[in-house]
């Protein structure tokens, strides 16, 4: 363990990392996230929806540098007295878990079906393609938009519904490495002695295609989030009882005009962050893993 | 080439015979719009009633036929909150929507060429890593979010433009355009330059990544070594081939727009087929919901037919079989 | 003037890897006289395709040209600016690349990338750059060329679009071309005949050529004079036929061993040269070959060889050059 710690800082993988400007501060957006996220509930003000710790007398609250701010309320309240900095580290909670889900679930069916469409090839392969082929021509964001109009609002349905258009991405990718592999003299080897190749191919794709997966997946996060946050913001993503940041937006957008800038602001600052620390990651991943471009 | 454009259209077809089998479905499957319509005082005999009136005590073949029927008639239904047909509601909204979309694309283009361009073609130079760095953020921004603060700072704070309606339109082709008037163009800047950013943001990236691949290639390694100079390097031989994958995506990007175009209108009030879907499902209107999904499967359907037959134009390589 | 086409004197190109510098070139002389071939031969990574792209300042980043000096026609190539060389490539000293399925434009006619390098290096009219193409492509084999010209490059096998880089690299009529393992990507039946129509061009048009190619069967037939590259540095120049009659540098025995011969004896196995050639990052203290080579003493493996002469236009970087005398049939 020790001797793997060593060469991986003396990787070149490692070098470039700590000499990226935009990998590091990626690396920190993103822990600074999981580690709000994860504290968060011990040190926040309040819990911002136990209606019992909200006090009316604290509502319309600036943040705490402007005129009337109270330091109680770092980022303010809104107009019924909630505190917004616990409001946005229980919605970035909501929005991270909501990311990792649907990219976790979609890399495991797309994996699935990515293996099957390229092992089997033919038939099997030539529908799964064509329905990766359709649903590809149209946005996610419609085909999660459609779906969650149908089923209703809801955490879980929301996840299905954004798996449902972000599995084909993984799927894709996987079978084209199968057919890559599949063509290889191993496999005829296998085959040719009786065995059935499948394990095998498993075996060697697998560790091959995990760089662009991860890639994918990095990036996929960030597309979520943005994604979830947009439906939530339509009003047909998270229920109201479990606001993500992109429902906090909405929320605070129907008091912009009361005077209440900061409610709508501020989520969307930590939205932006949280992905872009994504994307600076993902950037540097995809750079890193394409041997093209160096 | 006749061939393939009948076996396109073909294609084209069941693609959204597939997509009308699924929207029938779905929403089939889900709640009871005969509770949307009937007053809540109903009676059960009352609701039974407006049942059969709507065919919705018939089998589920023979009510997906009877919507494909009316469908290839052009016949969408008719909504339950404006009570009128659901396809007229749609068509006289489609202009506002296609006029953002149209000045979004216009923006993301003159915006996204040079900045790609300059970025892959000089890859390390310091103007290229702020471009990059810009389009990174640009990826990452909510849309719905950056409407909100334009509104905030344009309209509320600043008052230099409107944030939200048509304005005053005027008739082109007897058809209402906001662009066409200064008030309808003030109004249509801010939803629009929102809607770009994203598209903007991507094809930036996309260009970029393009310049440099093609950059890289023997071919433009020979051109230099035939005593190219840098600039025809970049315009007659690297741009071209790096653009010709841009075409698909593209196309992909105009039906992002069209799909996000539901967001930028709903935040600007902008009265478009976008808002009106949002609308509509927020008051469960299905057969508006369900006439906007067919129409503008069809309008992704023809735009990716467009691009095959654009790419087919300007690359000699593919074949049409 | 110098007696000489060109002059490359202690060239030194390196790439700046995050491993550390690579030395791809380092420190390589020779000359070149009009109307000569020069072949460049040795393993794949021996520095050859980057000594011929250096010549043409082709050098991209992460690698760069540290030293020494390239006098063309006596002036130093490597002092000139990206302006000045973009006018001697291709009018002064042109390129032919390995791989004809992707040294051209797939989006440009041939027609049109032909007229290019006329266009920049000519003073044709259009209508006498047309003629001049046809003539080309006449020239180098094309048959009915009047219906070539609006071909895309898929439209060509690859060695018919080889023989359009050639018809290219002649263009303008320039006084060096370079080969870069022109015939590698080729079928073996269409190699001869490229490597024939190359011959015969340059002869024709009189310009100098270097061949870079692994194949010293290739060497063997086209070239006057042979150049062996081993990590980096010359190992041997010799002209061609005393060469292949009698090596020096037990590198280019090994090359020479490992090619099959239909004359002498019938040999059980086809030698081959024992290990491989060590990565550029950690060459051996003393001589490179040394590893790999049967000759090698103690003094090899200590100390660097200096380029000797060993008789008139003969050298070899070698401590223990193969004797003359010693070489037998049996062991090529």
């Amino acid at each position: 363990m020790g001797k793997k710690m060593n060469a991986f800082f003396r990787s070149e993988f490692f070098h470039n990392f700590v000499r990226s400007a935009g990998a590091v501060s990626g690396l920190l957006i993103v822990v600074f996230f999981l580690v709000m996220v994860l504290l968060g509930p011990a040190w926040t003000p309040q819990n911002p929806y136990d209606i019992a710790s909200l006090d009316l007398m604290d509502a319309y609250k600036p943040p705490l540098w402007m005129e009337g701010g109270d330091p109680a309320f770092v980022l303010g309240t809104d107009e019924q007295g909630r505190d917004l900095l616990s409001a946005i580290v229980y919605g970035s909670r909501i929005s991270l878990f909501i990311g990792v889900a649907v990219v976790l679930l979609s890399c495991v069916i797309g994996t699935f079906f990515g293996l099957i469409a390229g092992y089997f090839g033919g038939r099997i392969d030539s529908i799964l393609m064509r329905v990766v082929d359709i649903q590809l021509s149209f946005p996610a964001m419609l085909v999660a938009l459609f779906i969650m109009a149908a089923f209703g609002r809801g955490l879980g349905k929301l996840i299905v519904a954004l798996t449902i258009v972000g599995w084909v991405l993984y799927a894709r990718t996987v079978r084209g490495s199968v057919l890559v592999e599949r063509n290889k003299e191993y496999v005829d080897a296998a085959k040719l002695i009786g065995l059935s190749p499948f394990p095998i191919i498993v075996r060697h794709v697998l560790p091959n295609v995990l760089t662009p997966l991860i890639v994918i997946a990095t990036i996929h996060v960030g597309t979520v989030i943005l994604t979830e946050a947009t439906l939530s913001y339509l009003g047909v993503g998270v229920p109201v009882t479990e606001p993500s940041l992109g429902l906090l937006v909405k929320n605070g957008y129907d008091v912009l005009f009361s005077g209440l800038w900061w409610s709508s602001v501020f989520p969307g600052v930590f939205i932006m962050l949280l992905v872009f620390g994504i994307n600076l990651l993902g950037d540097f991943l995809r750079d890193e893993f394409n041997p093209r471009l160096k | 080439m006749l061939k393939y454009l009948l076996k396109r259209i073909f294609q084209m077809f069941v693609v959204l015979f597939v997509v009308s089998v699924i929207v029938f479905c779905v929403m089939s499957f889900t709640g009871d719009p005969v509770l949307m319509i009937v007053p809540p005082t109903a009676t059960d005999a009352q609701i039974a009633e407006a049942r059969i009136a709507l065919g919705l005590d018939r089998p589920l073949w023979e009510q997906y036929s009877v919507f494909l029927g009316n469908l290839l008639r052009g016949d969408l239904g008719v909504s339950y909150m404006f009570k009128r047909p659901a396809l007229t509601l749609i068509v006289e909204r489609m202009p506002a929507t296609l006029e953002l979309v149209f000045l979004s694309i216009l923006i993301s283009l003159a915006v996204a060429l040079p900045c790609g361009v300059f970025a892959g073609a000089r890859p390390n130079s310091p103007l290229s890593r702020a471009i990059m760095g810009g389009s990174l953020l640009g990826i990452s921004l909510p849309s719905f979010w950056v409407g909100i603060l334009f509104i905030f700072y344009f309209a509320v704070e600043k008052g230099l433009l409107p944030s939200s309606g048509r304005g005053v339109t005027g008739l082109l082709f007897g058809v209402p355009f906001a662009f066409l008037t200064w008030d309808g163009f003030r109004h249509i800047i801010l939803p629009a330059v929102t809607l770009a950013l994203g598209t903007l943001a991507m094809l930036i990236r996309l260009i970029r990544a393009q310049i440099m691949e093609v950059m890289r290639q023997d071919f433009i390694r020979f051109a230099r070594a035939k005593g190219v100079s840098w600039s025809s390097l970049l315009f007659s031989h690297a741009l071209k081939n790096a653009l010709v994958p841009v075409v698909t995506v593209f196309g992909l990007q105009v039906g992002s727009l069209i799909a996000f175009a539901t967001v930028t209108e709903t935040i600007f009030a902008w009265p478009g087929m976008g808002k009106l879907l949002v609308d509509s499902i927020n008051t469960s209107d299905r057969p508006v919901i369900v006439a906007y999904l067919m129409i503008v499967a069809a309008m992704f359907v023809l735009i990716n037919f467009i691009v095959d037959i654009v790419y087919t134009l300007i690359d000699p390589r593919v074949d049409l079989r | 003037m110098s007696e000489y086409l060109l002059e490359v004197k202690n060239l030194k190109t390196c790439f700046e890897l995050f491993r550390g510098t690579v030395k791809a070139v380092d420190g390589v002389d020779f000359t070149l006289k009009t109307g000569e071939i020069l072949g460049i031969v040795g393993e794949s990574g021996g520095g050859k395709s980057v000594t011929g792209f250096s010549l043409l300042g082709l050098i991209d980043a992460p690698g760069r040209i540290t030293g020494g000096e390239i006098l063309f026609r006596g002036e130093d190539l490597l002092k000139k600016s990206e302006e000045e060389m973009r006018r001697i490539r291709g009018k002064e000293i042109s390129m032919i690349f390995q791989d004809p399925m992707t040294s051209l434009n797939p989006l440009q006619t041939i027609g049109r990338q032909i007229d290019e390098m006329l266009a920049l290096h000519t003073d044709l009219s259009s209508a006498g750059r047309r003629a001049r193409i046809l003539e080309l492509l006449n020239e180098v084999g094309i048959p009915t060329p009047e219906d070539r010209l609006d071909c895309y490059p898929h439209q060509f096998s690859g060695g018919m679009r080889q023989r359009v880089v050639i018809a290219i690299a002649l263009a303008a009529n320039p006084r060096l071309i370079i080969a870069d393992e022109p015939t590698t990507a080729l079928d073996v039946t269409v190699q001869a005949q490229i490597l024939k129509l190359m011959e015969n061009l340059v002869k024709k048009f009189g310009s100098a050529l270097i061949l870079v190619t692994h194949d010293l069967a290739v060497v063997s037939e086209m070239t006057h004079r042979v150049v062996v590259m081993y990590c980096g540095k010359i190992v041997e120049e010799a002209p061609t036929a005393e060469l292949i009659r009698a090596p020096r540098h037990p590198y280019t025995k090994g090359l020479l061993g490992s090619i099959p011969r239909i004359t002498g004896v019938r040999t059980p196995r086809l030698p081959q040269i024992p290990g491989m050639a060590p990565h550029l990052f950690d060459l051996p203290k003393g001589c490179s070959f040394a590893p790999r080579c049967g000759y090698a003493t103690e003094r090899c493996r200590e100390e660097v060889p200096a380029m000797r002469e060993l008789s008139a236009g003969r050298r070899a970087a070698c401590h223990n050059p193969v004797s003359t005398e010693k070489r037998t049939a049996g062991n090529g």
